[in-house]
């Protein structure tokens, strides 16, 4: 497995700063007749420290690719490579957060939180002697970043939504990855919270810098906290625009209402329903 | 008074009150000791026939109890191999549901065959009555759970037996010591079973030949002695289950604990 890994490579000397690639990818569905494309030919490139949002209308693929790039489901053709090996022969370690928050329910919110300490070497071999003191403090440090000092104790169902969600924002980024994908986790909140979040979000990139692949159908969001937007369309999903977010950080709330900001929204959101297909042609 | 304890009160007014009006229906029929004993009597015969009942309880209680915990162990390892993937449940729930329709009883004279007369079959009889539940709660537990819980664990490259260890057996807890309680009592008709037809020892023993002897308050005596014994071990892993599953029924006190 090694050897091919090492030719793999090889045969890929792409700039240091590719972490991601997705090489003539597609995934397909079914056989024959019914076969369904969910994922057309894709080539995609992501550098090191990127926050990458992939953006578009449900149905497009966008969580195709995130399941991709994590290993959940796997290319019907074509390679996903991650730090210049083939997926799954790579050592990166992945944080991942949902669009339900997912937690365990038998687990105390912190012991959800730190199960990626327990799967995910090297945190796996210390568990044992660090999930009362180390382990235990740093859960305890995320979720004070994110607002739920004092709920560690609690068990998820007694916890709103909204808490939820940001305890499945620390889970994701507890074992410090280098690749955080992000599979709409503020979709289901309301304003104010997801707003916040998005503080939060970028906060926490700026601070640990773990390349970040975000899909969501928010395109504020996406030009809040990307650097770069990927706006895919459907029947085939495929990517159709590939463009860099300019705006200075620590981005604001504020600076979604400037000119600038609002074209390039507004650009985004030109795209994707001109590439819409029409009823006639469904 | 909480609602716990009248619950409680009322439990224990029901049980008295059954025995009150068994012993005064009794007396005012006149009913013989050799259809329905007294339960007045039963109690005289238990205390008077204690020292030669003892090895007998506890001969039962040990037979169940070592059944008992092989068809636990057999019954996860079951489980937990048919329940470990979709394919495996399906194909092999037919099979299960067919040898857990065999009428148990059945069985016994084929032990007998094979292992004599003795401890051994009764062990035997009580594991197979106890497995099945086992096998189908601790493989539907498996089988069941969302796929969305094993993601968060495939996310992080977790093994199969990291999310067997993590999500699918904790997850199937509350299956699995549902079914404990249901299987512990099926192990003690297995034993009883099994010691009525082919041993000279137990309380099942005991009770063929009392009631070929027609000294019927040891029959109920034995009775008392089996649903005793039968409610005792209930409540113990009613104890466990709700100290284990809590989470699953969210009870208020639990919530607050």
């Amino acid at each position: 497995m090694s050897a091919t890994a090492a030719a793999t490579a090889e045969r890929h000397p792409r700039s240091d700063s590719t972490f991601v690639e997705l090489e003539k990818v597609t995934l397909t569905y079914g056989r024959g007749d019914r076969q369904i494309i969910a994922l057309g030919q894709t080539d995609l490139r992501i550098d090191k420290g990127d926050f990458v949002a992939l953006v578009g209308p449900s149905g497009c693929g966008k969580s195709t690719i995130l399941k991709l790039v994590t290993g959940l489901i796997t290319a019907s053709n074509g390679v996903v490579y991650i730090a210049g090996r083939e997926i799954g022969a790579e050592t990166v370690r992945v944080g991942m957060a949902f669009q339900n928050p997912t937690m365990l329910p038998w687990l105390t919110v912190r012991d959800n939180v730190m199960m990626p300490l327990k799967i995910v070497p090297p945190f796996r071999q210390e568990y044992r002697t660090k999930h009362k003191t180390e382990f235990r403090d740093r859960a305890d440090a995320l979720l004070k970043e994110v607002g739920l000092a004092g709920f560690g104790d609690k068990h998820p169902w007694q916890l709103s939504g909204g808490m939820l969600q940001r305890a499945s924002l620390c889970r994701a980024l507890v074992h410090e990855p280098q690749l955080l994908m992000l599979d709409e986790p503020f979709g289901a909140l309301d304003q104010f919270t997801r707003e916040e979040l998005w503080a939060i979000m970028q906060e926490l990139w700026m601070k640990l810098s773990p390349t970040v692949l975000l899909v969501t159908h928010d395109l504020k969001e996406a030009a809040y906290l990307a650097t770069r937007i990927c706006v895919m369309t459907t029947r085939p999903g495929r990517i159709i625009d590939d463009a860099e977010v300019p705006f200075q950080r620590p981005r604001t709330i504020e600076m979604s209402y400037t000119p600038e900001f609002v074209a390039m929204t507004q650009r985004l959101r030109q795209l994707i329903v001109s590439a819409r297909p029409t009823k006639e042609t469904v | 008074m909480d609602p716990q304890l009248r619950r409680r009160v009322w439990s224990v007014v029901l049980i008295v009150g059954f025995f009150v009006l068994w012993e005064a229906l009794c007396v005012i029929f006149n009913v013989s000791e050799i259809v329905v004993p007294k339960p007045s009597q039963i109690l005289v015969t238990l205390v008077q026939r204690a020292p030669a009942l003892w090895p007998h309880t506890l001969q039962t209680l040990y037979t169940t109890l070592v059944g008992f915990a092989f068809g636990i162990l057999i019954g996860i390892a079951l489980g937990v191999l048919i329940g470990s993937s979709r394919l495996a449940y399906d194909v092999a729930y037919p099979l299960l549901v067919g040898f857990a329709s065999i009428p148990k009883v059945a069985v016994v004279p084929v032990f007998v065959l094979w292992f004599g007369s003795g401890t051994v079959p009764a062990v035997l009889t009580a594991m197979i009555m106890c497995i099945f539940p086992i096998v189908v709660n601790v493989a539907t537990g498996l089988a069941t759970t969302e796929p969305e819980l094993e993601d968060v664990m495939r996310a992080l490259r977790a093994s199969k037996l990291d999310i067997l260890w993590n999500v699918g057996l904790p997850r199937t807890m509350p299956f699995f010591f549902a079914s404990l309680k249901v299987s512990v009592t099926l192990a003690f008709v297995g034993t009883v079973i099994s010691e009525t037809v082919a041993s000279n020892r137990g309380i099942g023993n005991v009770m063929m030949i009392a009631s070929s002897n027609f000294d019927v308050p040891l029959v109920f005596a034995g009775l008392l002695i089996l649903a005793f014994l039968g409610v005792a071990l209930y409540a113990v892993f009613s104890f466990i289950e709700s100290r284990i599953t809590g989470w699953a029924h969210r009870k208020d006190e639990f919530a607050m604990g």
